[in-house]
């Protein structure tokens, strides 16, 4: 076994921190290193956090750490922010609202770009959480970027998802229209004791009422909170409780680690073969040519990628 | 594809946050990834932080005399966590007879006001080109 990889199974920080690292740049031996890990992951309750920018799901993150750590959990985060599509650069600043928990060696907290990628995560918050999980935090929240409408990828990465809201959001509740509605674990009214909070959880229930629910399935709670007076943060917490045990109930939880490692498994297999097959159909002589022509508008772009993928 | 990661640290009560803001973007706009952690640091906070975002450098700014205390605080405490191999940079308000001392504590360069951003920019890609060239 690499020697770095059984640093991270034994919790050294800044070995799981390097490791990361290697695998958001791209760096074989990270590669090499989550071989060793993976197989030791599983254990952690991946709990995502997802909502609309200012919805105070940060705050929130923030008020969840203290929660699980007095219930005697460790605690690591990822919280994700956008890269700038022009430079590539990013500020990342989610985690100013969890500071105070810095130096507590129980909490490990990572901010992440997303380096191009969409769907709210980053390219690599699937091996982050893998690498945090066998490093034994007990709870792995993943922070996703702002979202609004179809950025969905958390629910493929967390056993259970909290969909935070904020009341005056309009009166059909944008953020919550169609997709965002039906990844919803647990629905979590921030802010609740601003005006307009009554309004907006009677929106929120009717939607949830309307909600397709096969018969004795998960009926997904609506908790109020004030993230940063830290009210109801209990409820929340035990509402994740919950929800991780009827998942476990209804041996759930292991079809939940299968489905994720299928999907991890799909993404790299495209990813891989993308990645040949471009290299292939590049290589030839034609590739310059219908380059050239697609650019000249003399071809059609359907054409000519068709043509080079039949060619292979 | 590597990208050049830094921590931006306030320490000391000051509340000053528009020269580590213009840094920020400056940097970002250089195509790096900028943690700010916060006004407010405390030199735990702060080699913690480094650690767990594994970061090549960190930039420390104090704006209230903090820097003589803190800033070598924060160097010795990334030493005994096993991140000694990072840049430790310092800026704000920093008499120059501070400096000196300040660079002996194993502060790396110390940029007082008025420096231009893309000085701190250029300093930056070349230690980091220079490292990656020695590793």
């Amino acid at each position: 076994m690499s020697e770095i990889a059984s640093r991270v199974l034994e919790g050294h920080v800044a070995s799981g921190a390097r490791v990361i690292r290697w695998l958001e740049d791209g760096e074989r031996k990270g590669v090499e290193a989550l071989k060793v890990l993976y197989p030791q992951s599983g254990r952690a309750h991946i709990v995502g956090i997802t909502g609309p920018p200012g919805a105070g799901k940060s705050t929130l993150v923030d008020a969840l750490i203290a929660a699980q750590r007095k219930r005697g959990r460790r605690v690591a985060v990822v919280a994700i922010d956008p890269s700038s599509p022009f430079s590539g650069g990013a500020i990342l600043g989610d985690r100013v609202r969890m500071q105070r928990h810095a130096t507590d060696p129980d909490v490990f907290i990572r901010s992440m770009a997303t380096r191009g990628q969409l769907g709210g995560l980053s390219r690599t918050t699937f091996e982050a959480t893998a690498v945090l999980d066998a490093m034994g935090y007990d709870v792995v929240m993943v922070e996703t970027v702002g979202v609004g409408q179809d950025e969905l990828e958390v629910v493929d990465l967390a056993h259970t998802t909290l969909v935070v809201n904020v009341p005056g959001l309009g009166d059909d509740i944008q953020a919550i229209k169609a997709g965002i509605l039906e990844i919803g674990d647990i629905f979590v009214l921030n802010k609740a004791d601003r005006p307009g909070a009554d309004e907006a959880e009677k929106v929120l229930l009717t939607m949830l009422h309307l909600r397709d629910a096969a018969e004795g399935a998960w009926s997904p709670p609506l908790i109020k909170t004030a993230a940063a007076l830290e009210e109801g943060i209990d409820a929340l917490a035990d509402a994740c409780d919950a929800h991780r045990a009827d998942l476990e109930a209804r041996g759930a939880l292991a079809e939940a680690a299968a489905t994720r490692g299928e999907h991890f498994f799909l993404e790299l297999l495209r990813d891989f073969a993308a990645e040949k097959i471009i290299d292939r159909a590049t290589e030839g002589a034609s590739y310059p040519k219908l380059l050239a022509a697609v650019r000249a508008r003399e071809i059609d772009p359907y054409t000519a990628a068709e043509q080079l993928v039949a060619a292979i | 594809m590597p990208r050049i990661r830094v921590l931006l640290a306030k320490l000391g009560l000051d509340a000053h946050t528009i020269g580590v803001t213009v840094i920020a973007q400056a940097l970002r706009d250089a195509g790096m990834e900028v943690i700010y952690s916060g006004l407010k640091q405390t030199p735990e906070m702060v080699s913690s932080t480094a650690i767990q975002e594994d970061v090549d450098v960190v930039g420390l700014s104090s704006l209230s005399a903090a820097h003589m205390s803190h800033f070598p605080r924060v160097v010795e405490l990334l030493r005994e966590g096993g991140a000694g191999d990072k840049l430790v940079l310092g800026g704000g308000v920093i008499p120059e007879e501070d400096e000196q001392e300040l660079l002996a504590a194993g502060l790396h360069k110390v940029f007082t006001m008025g420096t231009e951003t893309g000085e701190i920019v250029a300093y930056i890609q070349d230690w980091v080109a220079q490292r990656d060239a020695a590793s």
